[in-house]
């Protein structure tokens, strides 16, 4: 996948990216802003349309998709790294949401360690591991991921084991209460998801705008010619890496929140593999991209309920037919087709 | 970045759900039916499916007609707490059945509480109902409990000094801590402790160190899947002579196929299910046990599975309480549930009060010896 993506995928957080900046300064906001702006008027959107808590509690599980997806989408698209070991970052900002407050350390707190404790280890792991390219790489965050997996599932006193373990503390509804708003707490949980997907689509495309995200950008192109304009590019790999691995904490940190209950299955391998999947379906060159990945391999399996039977099919022949059809994801080639109908 | 955001925009729209049509009573369900807890979930959604369309061809509760709704949540405790919100809000049912994992189980849990929705697990582990939640019931009987009736028909051949060889899989885990935690208070010494991890394929190093322990009297093998069929035809390789002892997770036809005529002689707690035909006249589930094997055959042509009577017992528990509460009541259908007494399902025969939300207590396990490869029921 990985060989493939930096041979054959062109790349689009490129283009769009670098030709965003001049035209959104025209208008006078940075395209942070612009994609906060967007993200907010969709989460907004949402909560005018939503029946029910079921809907929220759904639309909870793509924002909170979502963010996760847009770290590998600053990985996978922006640089070109595959890796099928986050979701053991997503599990230790979970878990460690879950475990330090019941060593009397308040939920705020818990979560701010263990997305620190996931980007250490990023950055610790990220050096020797990220030497690798291609297959070799995936296989080795794979190992990652399967022994913070094994860890969770073997460690009973301390993760409750294979059963899981309950998350005490903080719930969202009360930080609304604060400001006098009254939410049932699958509502407040979508906001503060929402939020927090917003806020990390804004940075991620902020990133892809700066300096350090230029020389992302060349890596993913080539290696070589990258370090001959003089980027280091063992530390731009490493830099990509951590903020992916700080992003699935976050998400990890809130769907331990939201749920009141994580088992180690947060860290599984499978676990790896939808994120990676939900970045490439939606397209992994674009925060839009994880959005519509997240959306649809969140959402769809809800719709799909009524044929149950052909759920898998259904599912699978979409993503079949995305990758013969559309290689480099749903928002690119909605968006090339877009561009074509204009000009 | 408009083009994005309108494509985003686009696929956004093509999701939205619908809202499923009503009927009388609606009761709902999560179950593992795919993924790695599918021989779990998949019998569970079978007996449900059968006994609600039993139900409704006899004129349904109270002649009223019952809804089954059933989601398959793979044993995923995130989709399960999704379901079981769906449940509630969307298809409003007046219970919930479910759980096929731990996991699943405790992440809904909460939500029955807020909601106000009586819900019947059909997972095994002790914090589902310890400390007892008011709107959590469940059917199986727990780990625990599969120790102390090992450990007393242990100690009701006079035997104290017990070795244990367990799995290192969530069952074989919990089960080991159990036992280790129960040992004292039934009188038996735990001289012996070793592990074997899920896909080891040889035990007999572990099995000759318990063997060689002196003063053992016998071993017990808690664990789950291929690793006790294992174990077994190691224990007859090596010619030891010890009572040996599996626990309720192989209690199955499987097993004696896997382990052959080295299985014979073990001993193991297991539910009535397995010895329909053995059972007294007069034994209170001989015809729960029998008419379930009898429906569940006809219905699907194979035999049932322990987990399948979890399910079978949940469903008649909540019939039962509709019916005894004369209405569809959420709250009311649970004061019911609570006030259960002397039900007999296909496990055991359940009891529920304010402190005891799974309702069963030794007498739900019998302990079974296999002979010539078939189950022979063991005076007690």
């Amino acid at each position: 996948m990985a060989g493939q993506g930096t041979t054959t995928v062109p790349n689009g957080a490129g283009q769009t990216a670098a030709a965003k900046p001049r035209r959104a300064a025209r208008r006078g906001i940075g395209p942070g802003l612009r994609t906060f702006l967007i993200f907010a008027v969709l989460v907004g959107l949402g909560a005018l349309i939503f029946p029910s808590s079921y809907f929220y509690r759904v639309g909870t599980l793509v924002w909170i998709n979502t963010l996760a997806v847009t770290g590998i989408v600053v990985l996978l698209g922006y640089v070109g790294l595959v890796s099928l070991g986050h979701a053991g970052f997503f599990a230790i900002g979970a878990y460690a949401t879950a475990i330090l407050p019941n060593y009397g350390i308040p939920s705020p707190l818990a979560m701010l360690a263990g997305v620190a404790l996931a980007g250490g280890l990023a950055l610790v792991v990220g050096r020797p591991i990220l030497k690798l390219s291609g297959y070799y790489l995936a296989i080795a965050t794979l190992g990652l991921g399967m022994l913070i997996w094994m860890v969770l599932s073997k460690e009973a006193w301390l993760t409750g084991g294979p059963d899981g373990m309950v998350v005490s503390g903080m719930n969202a509804r009360n930080l609304f209460k604060l400001v006098g708003l009254k939410l049932k707490s699958a509502e407040a949980w979508y906001w503060v998801a929402g939020f927090a997907a917003a806020i990390g689509a804004a940075i991620a495309v902020n990133l892809a705008g700066s300096p350090t995200g230029r020389a992302l950008r060349a890596i993913h192109d080539s290696d070589v010619a990258a370090r001959s304009l003089g980027i280091d590019v063992a530390r731009a790999k490493s830099l990509a890496f951590v903020i992916s691995a700080l992003y699935a904490a976050v998400a990890g940190a809130l769907l331990a929140l939201a749920n009141g209950y994580i088992t180690p299955e947060t860290g599984g391998f499978m676990h790896s593999v939808e994120m990676v999947t939900m970045a490439v379906l939606g397209g992994a060159s674009s925060v839009f991209g994880a959005l519509v990945g997240a959306l649809i391999l969140t959402a769809l399996p809800q719709l799909l309920t009524v044929f149950a039977d052909y759920e898998h099919m259904v599912l699978g022949g979409i993503m079949v037919l995305t990758m013969t059809l559309m290689r480099r994801g749903l928002v690119p080639f909605i968006a090339d087709l877009w561009t074509r109908r204009k000009s | 970045m408009t083009r994005q955001a309108v494509a985003a925009g686009v696929s956004a729209l093509a999701l939205l759900a619908g809202t499923p049509a009503l009927a009388e009573i609606r009761i709902g369900a999560s179950l593992a039916i795919t993924g790695p807890a599918a021989f779990l979930g998949d019998p569970e959604a079978k007996t449900l499916e059968m006994l609600a369309e039993e139900l409704n061809a006899n004129g349904g509760i109270n002649g009223e007609e019952v809804e089954l709704i059933v989601y398959d949540d793979g044993a995923d405790p995130n989709k399960a707490r999704t379901f079981a919100t769906r449940l509630i809000e969307e298809d409003e049912v007046v219970a919930v059945i479910g759980g096929s994992s731990t996991g699943a189980t405790m992440a809904m849990a909460p939500l029955f509480a807020d909601y106000e929705i009586p819900f019947i697990s059909l997972a095994g582990a002790v914090v589902i109902i310890d400390p007892v939640q008011e709107f959590v019931f469940k059917t199986p009987h727990t780990d625990r409990m599969a120790c102390e009736k090992i450990f007393a028909d242990i100690t009701s051949r006079g035997m104290s000094k017990v070795g244990l060889i367990s799995g290192t899989g969530g069952f074989g885990a919990s089960m080991r801590e159990q036992c280790l935690d129960v040992a004292e208070a039934s009188g038996v010494e735990i001289v012996a402790d070793e592990s074997y991890g899920g896909s080891d394929s040889d035990m007999t190093p572990q099995l000759t160190n318990i063997a060689s322990t002196e003063g053992i009297e016998a071993i017990v093998n808690p664990g789950f899947g291929q690793g006790p069929a294992v174990v077994t035809r190691n224990y007859a390789q090596l010619g030891i002579e010890l009572p040996f002892y599996q626990s309720h997770g192989v209690a199955s036809d499987e097993f004696i196929k896997l382990a052959g005529d080295a299985a014979n002689g073990l001993r193991l707690p297991a539910t009535p299910l397995l010895i329909p035909d053995q059972l007294a006249e007069d034994d209170p589930q001989r015809q729960p046990v029998q008419d379930y094997i009898a429906a569940y055959e006809e219905a699907y042509g194979e035999k049932p599975s322990t987990f399948g009577g979890y399910a079978y017992d949940a469903f008649h528990l909540l019939v039962d309480a509709i019916e005894r509460a004369g209405s569809t009541d959420p709250v009311e259908i649970r004061d019911a549930l609570e006030a259960t007494e002397g039900l007999a399902g296909v496990t055991g025969v359940y009891s529920f009060s304010p402190e005891d939300h799974m309702g069963l207590d030794l007498s739900a396990f019998r302990i079974l010896e296999i002979e010539d490869g078939g189950w022979k029921p063991v005076e007690e």
